[in-house]
């Protein structure tokens, strides 16, 4: 099976400083793939570096078997990945139904069944589907910025802390949402600040620090690592 | 004074220049939304688009209601030009940069208007236009015209923005710039529509200034602060706060001559402007705060 993304020895960062040395990750169709690790170990900027908004100076990423490095977000839109940046990541002074509409920008015309899709993976949403999305509580802002995301049928998703600040019972709800966007066909591809959480609801993992990969593996296997465990999961 | 005769003298004085205040306002609310800094050239943008109307009815003697869409359009243009020339290239650097050469620009038109134009003040046609009663209304035509046209702009304008592709993308640029550009909305494209709104809305402001007054080259940056105190009253990006700061503010102006010297009208833009700051800085609408 070929993988949906490969990022090879990515070297790069924000202006002149490098913050990626070398990080290398695939992700499979139909796969959840986390990146953990402490602070300042690149996480976020790895999954950036994905989507167009990190210099990139060394290394390629590929998506579907086609190079990506270098490309603007617009082009990697079109193409086929989404991204849902951890803060502000809905329109708060327009409603739910209209972040949707803002997805599909680049469609120009929207077909009824894209919406009903999103409206059946985000139930809440449909009743508030004429609610300013600023409105809405943390939990359910995050459905917006997801389905804003998958409203061009995306076949990779990212997701930068899509628990930061939530409730255990909105992440679990988040977390099941992201197994009904995988079970959908979409692989997804997600940044973590509660490490044993996520390591324990993904299919694999990568650990992050300074930049580079320090390990690799399915979820489970990272979190029966004792050395991870001491490093980054706190014991 | 009787109820007819406040109405006939102020209130209704008050809500053309208010209207007229409104269609500068929501260009100012646009960019300061958008573009996120303050024009100071859009009173002389007015102004220009009230001459280019001139021009028209002098050289090729349109009707003025005639010569108003075209100036509209030709202003619209000029905006787009301006913004090309003087602004774009200040994107990324502060934006108080863009605000200063903006008042750069402002004596710029002021000049071309005064070189092509002169000085002297003109009206659009000579003789007196009565008023006609409505029930005890005084009214002229142009200034139901005023209304009317006003009213059917800020209509069209709201639909624009409320249901169409472009509008939203306009929103959402306002809303969360960074997260409009992940979806695809284009900076330019949006830039270039909000200037030609602004420049055809200006225009028109200046226009309907010129036609229930007369026109000087000083028209537009006189009503400016006006405007500005509009917008920010309204609550900064809010084009239903521009129309009813706009409003208030035209009809505050012209209540305040009962009470006030009638020297003190223009102040009183800038106490309401002042008063708002201090109270409720997020305007009526519940703006931006700036």
């Amino acid at each position: 099976m070929n993988p949906v993304l490969v990022m090879h020895q990515v070297r790069g960062g924000y202006g002149d400083a490098d913050i990626l040395h070398g990080v290398s990750l695939t992700v499979n169709p139909k796969e959840i793939v986390v990146i953990v690790g402490p602070n300042g170990a690149g996480k976020s900027t790895a999954m950036k570096a994905v989507f167009g908004l990190v210099k990139i100076r060394d290394g390629a990423i590929l998506f579907e078997g086609e190079e990506i490095t270098g490309w603007k977000p617009d082009a990697i839109v079109r193409r086929g990945i989404s991204y849902v940046p951890q803060v502000k990541n809905v329109f708060a002074e327009m409603t739910v139904h209209e972040n949707l509409e803002m997805g599909a920008f680049l469609a120009k015309s929207v077909k009824a069944e894209a919406f009903e899709r999103i409206y059946t993976l985000f139930p809440d949403l449909k009743a508030k589907r004429n609610a300013l999305a600023g409105s809405l509580s943390g939990g359910q802002r995050q459905m917006v910025a997801m389905g804003r995301a998958l409203m061009l049928n995306p076949r990779l998703l990212l997701l930068d802390e899509p628990t930061a600040g939530l409730s255990p019972k909105y992440m679990e709800q988040i977390f099941q949402i992201c197994r009904d966007v995988r079970d959908t066909g979409v692989a997804i591809l997600l940044v973590e600040q509660h490490a044993k959480q996520a390591l324990a609801f993904c299919d694999r993992g990568y650990v992050l620090a300074t930049g580079s990969n320090r390990h690799e593996g399915a979820g489970q296997e990272l979190l029966n690592d004792p050395e991870i465990a001491q490093m980054f999961l706190g014991g | 004074m009787s109820g007819l005769e406040l109405i006939n003298f102020y209130v209704i004085p008050g809500l053309i220049s208010g209207s007229i205040y409104a269609l500068g306002a929501i260009g100012i609310t646009l960019i300061f939304g958008i573009l996120r800094y303050a024009h100071f050239a859009h009173g002389d943008m007015a102004t220009l688009g009230a001459y280019v109307a001139l021009g028209l009815v002098g050289s090729l003697a349109l009707s003025p209601w005639v010569a108003l869409p075209i100036a509209m359009a030709i202003t619209a243009l000029v905006a787009v030009v301006l913004d090309r020339v003087f602004y774009r290239h200040l994107e990324t650097r502060p934006k108080i940069l863009t605000v200063m050469a903006s008042l750069g620009v402002a004596l710029m038109l002021r000049s071309v208007v005064q070189v092509v134009w002169g000085v002297d003040p003109q009206v659009y046609s000579t003789g007196i236009v009565r008023a006609e009663s409505y029930g005890g209304l005084m009214l002229r035509s142009r200034e139901l015209i005023t209304f009317a046209t006003a009213t059917g702009l800020v209509l069209f304008l709201m639909a624009f923005l409320r249901y169409t592709r472009w509008g939203k993308a306009m929103r959402a640029m306002s809303d969360n710039p960074e997260l409009a550009r992940l979806c695809g909305v284009n900076n330019e494209a949006v830039t270039r529509l909000t200037w030609v709104i602004a420049g055809a809305l200006a225009a028109a402001a200046g226009f309907f200034l010129g036609i229930n007054t007369e026109l000087n080259t000083m028209m537009g940056w006189s009503a400016l602060l006006a405007m500005f105190a509009a917008a920010i009253l309204g609550g900064v990006g809010r084009v239903e706060g521009a129309v009813v700061g706009g409003l208030v503010i035209g009809l505050v102006e012209e209540l305040s001559v009962l009470v006030l010297p009638s020297q003190y009208k223009m102040a009183t833009a800038f106490v309401i402007l002042i008063l708002i700051l201090l109270v409720r800085p997020q305007g009526i609408f519940k703006g931006k705060v700036l």
